[in-house]
Formats: C-alpha cells, structure tokens, sequence
C-alpha cells in the first residue's frame, strides 16, 4: 500500500517531459518551498522586530495623550520627546549611570572570565568538565531570580556579607542605600552572572590554539607571560572582540538585574535605559517618552553590532 | 617520575631547566586549583545562601543574633508552603504553557528557515541570514514599548498568549542562526544521494538533515527553553494580575509584599523556579555549552 502511494505520483509526473522541463519544474518547486519554509522565520523578524521598531519610532515623536505630535521649543515637531530629555538632568544621569555600568561590568567580566578560563585550561582535562559544569552555574540560574538573593544578601538590617565583613573586622557597607555602592552592587551582581559565560568562551578559544606553537615558544626560551602575549592572545583576539562586543550589548541593555536589586534607587541614580524607559513609559505612562528614551540605546548597539558581524564573518572566513 | 629523577641526577647540567620547568608547572597547578576552589566558592555562595535561608523559619530569618550562614532549626515549610499555595501553582503553570508553546514554534519555525536558508540558495537568502544573526543582536528591552502597544492593541495584554506571541523574538533569531550552522556543515553528497534517489526536500529535511544535526537541535531547544523560561522584561510590562504571570515575575512581585518580606518563601520560591533550567543544565550540560558557544564560533 505504502509503496503504491509513494510511486504513483513519481509516475505520473516522470513520462517524457522531458528533461529540461523537470529541471526547471524541480528549480520552481524548490524556490516555491523555501519560500514557504522562510514564510515563518520572514513574519517573525517583519512582524515583530521590524514593524515594532518602525512603530517605536513613530511612537517616540507623539505627545503624551498619543493625539499629535509633540512639540519641539528648539527641535522640530515631533523631537519634543527627544529635547525634554536632552535638557533633564536625570535622563542625563540615566546615560552616564548606562556607559559606567556596561563598560566597568563587561571589563570585569572579560578579565574575570578570562582568568578563570586559564585556570581551568591549566588543570588536568579529566577534571576539567566538573569544575566548568560548578562555574557555569550562575549562568544557568534565571537572573531575576538569582538577584533576589543577592538582594537579599546586601539587605541593610540583615545582610550576610555585611556579618562576614564585621568578623574580619570590616565596618558595615551600606550596599543599596548609597550612591556608588549600589552602583557597585549592580556590576557586582552583573559580573557575577556573566563572567562564567565568558569563561565558556575563552576555554573554548584556548583549546582551539594548537599545541605546538606553545611547543615552538617555549623552544624559543618564551617566558609564561610572553606565551600568553604572543601566542594565546593574538590567537583569542576575534573571540575576545566578538564576546566582548556581544556583552556590551546585552549589559548595555539590561534590566533585570537592575529592576530587582534597586528599582532605580537610591533617587533614581541607578537607572538604567532599559530600567528608566519601563519606568517612564509603562509605570508613568508616557508611552512615547518612554519609547524615545529606549531609542536612545539604538546608537550604541547598533555601533556594537556591526563590529560583532564583521568579526563573525572573519572568523567564519579563517574557519573555512 | 622516578626516571626523570634518576636523569635530572645523571646529567643535571643538561636536564636542571627540564626539572626547574617541571616544578613551575606543579606550582601553576597548585595555583590553578587554588584560584578555581576561591571562584568556585564566590560563584556559589548566592545560591547556596538562598538555599539556606529557604530552610529557616521566619522567626529564625528575623533573630539578628547569631551568624546567618548556619540553619540552627531546619525546615521544608517554606517549600511545602509553595508547593500547596494555589497562586504559585499558576505561575509554574503558566510558565510551562509559555515555554512549551513557544520552544515547539520556535523549533518548527527556525529548523524549517534554517534549512532553506543553509541549503535552497535564493534571492535574498544571504541578507536573510545576516538579518537573522542581526536581529539576534536586538536586546528585548529596544523594543518592549512598541511591543506593549502592539499586543495591547490585539488584546493580548495581561495573558500568557500576548507572551506567546512576543517571546519568538528572543529565541527565533539565535535558533535559526545555530540550525544554519549546523545544516551547512552537514556535506553536500548526502543531500546530492538523496536527491539521485528521488527524495523529495521535505523528506530530505525529515530523514537526512534532522537526524544528522540532532545533537543541534537539542542545544537550540536548550537555548529555547531557559530563555523562554528566563524571560522577564515582557512578562514584567504585559502582565499585571497574579493569575496570569509567569514564575520569573510571579516569584518577584507577589511573594514581595509591601514592606513585609517572607525571604524563606521568596527563596524557596527563586530557588523552585530556578530548579527546571538547573536540572536541564545538569543533565544536557555538553549540549548547553555546544549552544552557548555556537553563538559566535559557528554559522
């Protein structure tokens, strides 16, 4: 029975049509199927990251009851939203706490997770994959969630840390009640999460360097630290660059982490894009404010995402 | 090493910078495995104190005397608190639905491109696969704000479906950009075999390439479900009322209640929502690091 299904159509479609006609019957069909086949991927990307980024702009020029534009005094109608914000001091706040939080963070974390990658690469391999599966797991933990404990963790009244420091004899930090504490608290938090993920990457790009050019410097007499400069690290640049770029992004645009440890405070001086856009546009409700702060960010990523492509494509290019 | 002693003491003029080296290497060692216990244990402190906290009782959470790092009387109330509170069975509830409606069309629709666009070459594929590692690059939060009006505008606001329907932005892109990857390394002669054979594409897809990049297709529904699972910043915009939040927003705001704070429910809670990704990690943890760092290596 099967098979009869299987071969009728062959046999209807194959007689002498020759075999130009089939070729060319097979190329439309196959163009029609992957058209059919991307038709999904195609409403997604239009649908809900093109279409919603084109709104957003236009979103971002109306005035707060969405009935018109919004007036400019010095930008023309419709960059009202953009002026006001220019001209407030906390947006300006929001854009420096941003740049200081994602580039501190994603310093740290490349440094950290470099480290650590090293360290792993050094010890025998057998143990190697249950010391990277513990030092992964703050990566595998939904952040919002993780960051509850380490709220609670820095709470004024009981923070555990704060207990440890006065055994040691350290006086009690105000973790999220000052200024640059919480400031800290968050790239702590931040780097806590990310660093394993880098460590992933940099043990991964450590293990591709092939063995005997560390063979061939340490002939040559090259100390550990000239191996790491002249070997280990011209080898790793492009994977440094390309998760480098690809954390400046993601931290650049965080929220989570922010929104659970400070909530903005103490006095808005912790905000983030991402946290100060949600609090102006969803809590406040000035939908399109909200939406012009968000935009914001564009510049930046966009400047991040080109350089990750282009490293993309090079690396992909040397891999083949 | 008995022999490479015996040699150092033979001709140690010739073999005292092997012997020299030989111990430079014990002391990285050493140095190596101390450095790693010292991360291991910063790494894992957070969760391990929340683990802690979850087995105190209130009145032991609230004694300000004493180190809180020890569980003096330990208990699983908290925990079967949770288990038993109807509310926190919603979350889980709907946070299931969400991940498993949004993994199995993340997985259709990214396997589907995937393999068109690494095998059927057309007009226009390679600006899509550029467009799709692109819009990898897009973080949630550009885009929330549009996002709230457009689902508000379907009303989809305030349910688990306006969360269906947003969440493929975060998965889609990065699965299909990994499948990509992986379909291209699958070598041209099977697919010329089969096609010699009379196979037809969708065959193809179902019996060459799906079994073959399988190991592939694990990592990307992997990366599918911790982050659908993980998602917080649309659950957080779109959902307001209890019944409907998932477990990331449930466990944040609701069991956070003005000034009250139960940190033994709240970090059970965390920790509760925390196990299903933990426990995927656990047992596909090779498949999860082949997604994590497929990311930039392959595609």
């Amino acid at each position: 029975m099967a098979a009869d299904a299987s071969t009728a159509p062959n046999m209807s479609s194959a007689p002498n049509s020759g075999r130009a006609s089939s070729l060319q019957r097979l190329a439309r069909r196959r163009s029609t199927i992957a058209v059919l086949m991307t038709t999904p991927l195609l409403v997604v990307l239009i649908g809900l990251v093109a279409y919603p980024a084109g709104y957003g702009i236009y979103l971002s020029t109306l005035n707060r009851r969405m009935t018109g534009f919004m007036e400019g005094e010095w930008l023309p109608t419709g960059l009202g939203n953009f002026e006001i914000l220019l001209e407030s001091e906390t947006f300006w706040a929001v854009a420096w706490q941003s740049c200081i939080f994602a580039i501190t963070a994603v310093i740290l974390k490349a440094l950290v997770g470099f480290w650590l990658a090293h360290m792993l690469h050094h010890i025998p391999s057998k143990g190697q994959r249950k010391w990277r599966g513990m030092l992964l797991i703050p990566w595998v933990i939904p952040p919002a969630l993780s960051t509850l404990g380490w709220w609670w963790m820095f709470d004024p009244a009981y923070s555990s840390i704060n207990w440890l420091f006065q055994v040691v004899g350290i006086p009690a930090v105000p973790w999220l009640g000052e200024k640059w504490w919480a400031r800290l608290s968050i790239i702590i938090v931040n780097v806590w999460y990310g660093a394993p993920f880098f460590m992933i990457m940099y043990l991964a790009a450590l293990k591709s360097v092939p063995e005997q050019l560390y063979e061939a410097a340490a002939i040559d007499g090259a100390t550990s630290w000239q191996r790491l400069r002249y070997v280990t690290l011209p080898m790793m640049a492009n994977i440094i660059s390309i998760t480098v770029l690809f954390s400046l992004i993601v931290t650049f645009a965080n929220y989570d982490i922010v929104r659970v440890l400070t909530n903005g405070g103490p006095r808005d001086l912790t905000h983030v894009f991402a946290s100060y856009a949600f609090q102006v546009g969803i809590l406040s409700g000035n939908i399109p404010r909200g939406a012009a702060v968000s935009l914001f960010m564009f510049p930046i990523l966009a400047i991040c995402a080109f350089f990750v492509l282009r490293g993309v494509t090079r690396r992909n290019k040397e891999q083949m | 090493m008995s022999a490479a002693a015996a040699t150092n003491r033979d001709m140690p003029s010739l073999y005292g910078t092997a012997g020299s080296l030989r111990s430079e290497r014990r002391w990285a060692l050493i140095w190596a495995y101390i450095s790693l216990i010292f991360s291991a244990i910063i790494l894992l402190t957070p969760p391990v104190y929340m683990l802690i906290t979850s087995l105190k009782t209130s009145a032991e959470i609230a004694d300000q005397k004493g180190n809180p790092w020890i569980v003096r009387n330990p208990t699983l109330d908290n925990y079967w608190e949770l288990i038993t509170n109807s509310l926190f069975q919603g979350f889980f509830i709907n946070s299931v639905i969400v991940t498993v409606v949004v993994v199995a069309l993340t997985m259709v629709i990214s396997i589907l491109a995937a393999f068109a666009l690494a095998r059927m070459r057309f007009w226009g594929s390679q600006v899509l696969a550029t467009g799709v590692f692109l819009t990898y690059l897009v973080p949630d939060t550009l885009l929330f704000i549009p996002l709230y009006q457009i689902v508000g505008g379907l009303g989809l606001l305030n349910s688990i479906w306006g969360l269906v329907l947003v969440y493929p932005t975060l998965t889609v892109p990065f699965c299909t950009w990994i499948m990509i990857g992986y379909f291209a390394s699958i070598p041209k002669e099977l697919d010329e075999a089969a096609l010699i054979d009379g196979a037809t594409w969708p065959q193809m897809l179902m019996k060459i390439f799906i079994p073959v990049a399988l190991p592939g297709i694990i990592a990307a529904t992997i990366f599918a479900f911790t982050v659908s699972w993980a998602a917080f910043v649309y659950p957080t915009a779109f959902i307001t009322t209890p019944d409907q939040m998932p477990l990331t927003i449930g466990v944040v705001s609701q069991l956070v209640r003005g000034d009250v704070f139960v940190w033994g429910q709240i970090t059970a809670g965390a920790l509760l929502a925390a196990l299903p990704p933990v426990i995927v990690y656990a047992f596909l943890m090779d498949y999860y690091i082949a997604g994590l760092t497929a990311g930039a290596t392959k595609g």
